[in-house]
């Protein structure tokens, strides 16, 4: 088994917009993440943050370059394979993506029922300990349009570790939430992690406060990519664009810093 | 000027043939969803009820209305030629082989297809059908194919209860108001429909049905790839109506084809 989760190799995608014109998000970037850590994805907005998660899901293709996933090539994979791979896979949107016609039990029951062969008396007993862990016991029976926005995310969080996956994406998990409960989902993240043991790639607006999870940050800007091994390394970068970044991002932590450099 | 206009024409020819070839893609994909297990037989009775049943007293008034109007249009241009016992023959044969199946797919266009559209949208642009994929849940199996069925299923059965209902109307009108007589209504009725018509009327309801079906969940579907939808909850309002009017207009060009090769 590598301890390679995910390798970016020379990955290019660019999109084409009404008029005709091509737009490079990625270009030959190239990157790996490593397994059982958690890494944060930054970047303003329109660096390709969301694209990046999409091409490691197989929702989207890239142009050129491989992207492997526990060493295995999945550029051009579908059907069964593209299948078998996103098992391995729990995502959580920045919308919660929860299906409002359905309740908290039936949505977190719903890859159990489609993707296993357990017994409903079974599922139960699955998803009783989740939600429980994740403080969500009484709601059961609500509908998402019922909950707040943080406890959505808490259902979406549970829907997407009944699979146990193996690697989890989590897509902007904290925005439109106040200061406490994105304190909150960050506790339940590092909570949950410990618990399944899965590889966590952050994408997330929130800087400074997602770097408290990372143990490597990847920092998209202009279509290529910067990565750091540790949060603490971005503040030593000398590049420009990742100056403008911490200062923007990071505002006062780090001004001192900035001021001397 | 004109090499900008040629430019916004070629960009449109690719769009339209890039749309193309992803609704036949789609097609085939809807296709092969409903052969995939497991089947969700709950989820297509509940989607039968819904096409079907309740859409059953719009098509009943739709029908009745059409058949009443059918009755003393018909009796006013047959009166003339004094051939007023071929009514049952014309309101019958008109409803079978024309108005019944086109009236009701373009009901169930404007009900149904309209709500399946809608729907799919607002599950593309809040990524739950995103959610589905990346659960490996095949969406075409666990969303889209149910309501292809349905409609296939939903379909023929309010077409024939239209027939029904708009030959009693055109009974009403022609015998109880204008005096034609019960027993060369139903004569004339009996004597010109043959098995061929009552056949013709149930392909061209199954045509439309994939026809309003595949539209209509299509344009949900691709709800981001439509040019000029716009986005958000206008995407959604502008594609619903763009799959109403476009299916209803494939449904009166089939129309059109479906007779003309099978008559």
């Amino acid at each position: 088994m590598t301890d390679i989760a995910i390798e970016f190799k020379d990955v290019v995608k660019s999109f084409s917009s009404a008029d005709g014109k091509k737009q490079t998000v990625l270009d030959k970037v190239s990157f790996s993440i490593p397994v059982g850590k958690t890494t944060v994805v930054a970047g303003g907005s329109g660096q390709g943050k969301s694209v990046t998660l999409k091409l490691i899901l197989g929702l989207m293709q890239a142009d050129k370059g491989s992207i492997l996933v526990n060493g295995k090539d999945i550029s051009g994979i579908g059907g069964r394979e593209l299948e078998e791979l996103r098992t391995r896979f729990g995502v959580l949107f920045q919308g919660s993506a929860l299906f409002d016609s359905m309740t908290v039990y039936d949505n977190v029951a719903l890859p159990l029922r489609e993707r296993t062969k357990k017994t409903e008396q079974e599922i139960k007993d699955q998803i009783d300990e989740t939600l429980e862990q994740l403080e969500l016991s009484g709601h059961e029976e609500k509908y998402p349009a019922q909950l707040s926005g943080g406890m959505q995310k808490r259902v979406g969080l549970a829907r997407a570790l009944q699979l146990k996956p193996e690697i989890m994406l989590f897509d902007e998990p904290t925005t439109g939430l106040d200061p406490v409960m994105t304190q909150e989902i960050y506790h339940l993240f590092a909570r949950t992690q410990a618990l399944v043991g899965y590889t966590a790639i952050i994408v997330s607006h929130d800087i400074p406060k997602v770097l408290n999870l990372a143990d490597q940050v990847i920092i998209l800007n202009s279509g290529k990519v910067d990565v750091f091994e540790s949060p603490e390394a971005i503040q030593w970068s000398k590049k420009e664009h990742i100056l403008e970044f911490v200062k923007t991002t990071m505002g006062q932590i780090y001004q001192s810093h900035l001021m001397e450099k | 000027m004109q090499k900008n206009s040629l430019t916004k024409l070629g960009n449109t020819g690719i769009y339209v043939l890039g749309d193309l070839g992803r609704m036949g893609l789609y097609l085939l994909q809807i296709v092969r969803g409903a052969f995939k297990r497991p089947f969700r037989f709950k989820e297509l009775i509940r989607q039968v009820h819904f096409i079907g049943a309740q859409s059953s007293s719009v098509i009943f008034f739709t029908a009745l209305s059409t058949g009443m109007v059918l009755g003393l249009q018909g009796y006013y241009s047959l009166h003339k030629f004094g051939a007023e016992g071929m009514l049952g023959s014309a309101v019958s044969l008109t409803l079978i082989m024309e108005l019944g199946p086109v009236l009701t797919a373009l009901m169930v266009a404007g009900r149904a297809g309209s709500a399946m559209c809608a729907e799919l949208g607002i599950m593309r642009i809040s990524e739950q059908i995103d959610a589905l994929d990346c659960m490996a849940i095949d969406p075409f199996r666990y969303l889209i194919s149910p309501k292809v069925l349905a409609t296939l299923i939903a379909m023929p059965l309010l077409t024939s209860i239209f027939d029904i209902v708009g030959i009693a109307g055109g009974y009403l009108v022609g015998v109880n108001l204008k005096g034609v007589s019960p027993g060369s209504f139903i004569q004339g009725m009996q004597s010109s429909v043959t098995n061929h018509d009552i056949r013709l009327g149930l392909i061209k309801s199954l045509v439309f049905a994939l026809l309003v079906v595949w539209i209509c969940t299509g344009r949900g579907y691709f709800v981001r790839e439509i040019r000029g939808a716009g986005f958000g909850a206008e995407s959604v309002s502008r594609v619903t109506t763009q799959a109403v009017v476009l299916s209803s207009i494939s449904v009166l060009i089939f129309d059109y084809l479906l007779t003309a090769v099978l008559l």
